[in-house]
């Protein structure tokens, strides 16, 4: 399949790439990796009049400690940040599972911003800011605007986006040394789209934060209480209930309830020894 | 549709091309430099059939624009091979008959010759993770890999004489 016909809009600065997108607007797409943009145009899934290259803006390739946030440019790709030296001690989250992302081939392109703007819901990096709390860091003409992830992320590959705005970058909160995270997914295949993804991190000695993706149209995150016994598989099996689940090509809204009931304690179990 | 003119260096030699914005990387490759050792498969980043070198990192050049290509470096399967001397990777696949129908091979070919310029001594296991963006599906990856590692072996050999 071949995309239709575009225009290639080629900007040198965030200002002209927020100005040309200003005008466009929801007729603009922008193509920083275009990893799953690209894909999308492929099979003619969507159609935009231009492509909004940001790729090659300098002040959005950079990876920058910002106090006790780390904030990322919309134009580094994921494997720069999984090879960031910094990357195990400050954000260990995405350490664990930015190896889950996509392919060596399409890691080298897609980028970590791209992924949370395009949102989709077994996606690991969304489930990432989810969990950590962070940051969406939205540009345009009318000025800057800073969401919150859980403000961001509103659906399957819907998002808070306004038609005129870039997402300029993403910003990952620090984790404490003492916070230890631990992260699987399945997927038919190693790189797949996750069929259930589940990352936990142990906030304190009685509790773990639970992020799930894949279950809902955007990641869910839930405090968990470990009193011992079985208070955590029993928290899993409401969470389970709760989140219900969705039918797709891949498994059954069944299939999505055992699988996240059988890796949700694996992975709480692996966070808290991590932490002991 | 206006045509973008894209200056890029490919398997070493500086090419100039004419495109137009929707064409692939791919596309350009094939139909305009007559480049047919990438492969279309899926046109969405899962097969790896398409996969090429820029500048030093495998991309799928399905998921990528001929416009994009401005100013890099692109090394595709025929520029793997020295002259009439095939590239190690090459050889193994031969001799370890790891082809049957040849349309996945110029991707693995790419992809092991990324692997092994990057870590020279993989284990198996490293080698199936950085291969997974590759698709094989008549020959299965046995073979493959182990073509690959014997390519790697072969090369360390070469590197240390």
């Amino acid at each position: 399949m071949k995309p239709r016909k575009f225009a290639y809009i080629r900007p040198d600065t965030v200002d002209e790439a927020v100005a040309v997108l200003g005008e466009y607007g929801d007729d603009a797409r922008i193509l920083a990796g275009g990893q799953s943009l690209m894909a999308m145009l492929n099979l003619r899934l969507v159609e935009a009049a231009a492509l909004i290259d940001i790729a090659r803006i300098p002040e959005l390739d950079t990876i920058r400690v910002a106090g006790d946030k780390v904030e990322i440019g919309a134009a580094v790709v994921q494997n720069r940040l999984l090879a960031w030296p910094d990357l195990k001690s400050r954000l260990p989250l995405l350490g664990a599972l930015l190896p889950f992302v996509g392919h060596f081939q399409t890691r080298n392109r897609g980028t970590v911003c791209g992924s949370i703007a395009h949102a989709d819901p077994s996606s690991e990096i969304p489930l990432s800011l989810a969990m950590l709390g962070g940051e969406v860091v939205l540009r345009s003409l009318r000025g800057t605007r800073v969401l919150a992830a859980s403000d961001f992320q509103r659906g399957v590959l819907t998002t808070a986006r306004e038609p005129d705005e870039l997402v300029a970058a993403v910003r990952f909160p620090v984790a404490p040394s003492r916070h230890r995270v631990a992260f699987r997914e399945v997927a038919r295949r190693h790189g797949d789209f996750a069929i259930i993804a589940v990352a936990a991190m142990v906030e304190d000695a009685g509790a773990v934060r639970l992020g799930v993706g894949g279950m809902t149209g955007a990641p869910a995150i839930r405090r968990i209480e470990m009193n011992g016994g079985t208070a955590a598989r029993d928290a899993i099996e409401t969470l389970a209930w709760d989140l219900e689940g969705f039918e797709d090509i891949h498994a059954s809204a069944r299939l999505r309830r055992d699988i996240l009931r059988r890796i949700g304690p694996v992975v709480i179990e692996e966070a808290c020894r991590c932490a002991a | 549709m206006k045509k973008y003119h894209v200056s890029t260096t490919i398997n070493g030699e500086p090419v100039e091309f004419l495109c137009e914005p929707q064409q692939t990387l791919l596309d350009v490759l094939r139909d305009t430099l007559n480049l047919t050792g990438s492969k279309e498969g899926c046109a969405s980043g899962d097969c790896g059939a398409c996969t090429v070198i820029v500048d030093g990192r495998m991309v799928c050049s399905c998921l990528m624009l001929g416009v994009e290509a401005e100013g890099r470096t692109v090394t595709t399967v025929e520029g793997i091979a020295t002259g009439d001397t095939l590239h190690p990777v090459q050889q193994k696949f031969l001799e370890h008959a790891a082809l049957q129908c040849g349309f996945c091979t110029p991707g693995f070919i790419v992809a092991a010759k990324a692997l092994l310029d990057e870590n020279p001594n993989p284990t198996e296991e490293e080698a199936r993770y950085w291969l997974a963006g590759n698709l094989c599906r008549c020959t299965g990856y046995d073979k493959i890999i182990r073509a690959v590692l014997d390519a790697a072996s072969e090369m360390r050999r070469e590197a240390a004489e």
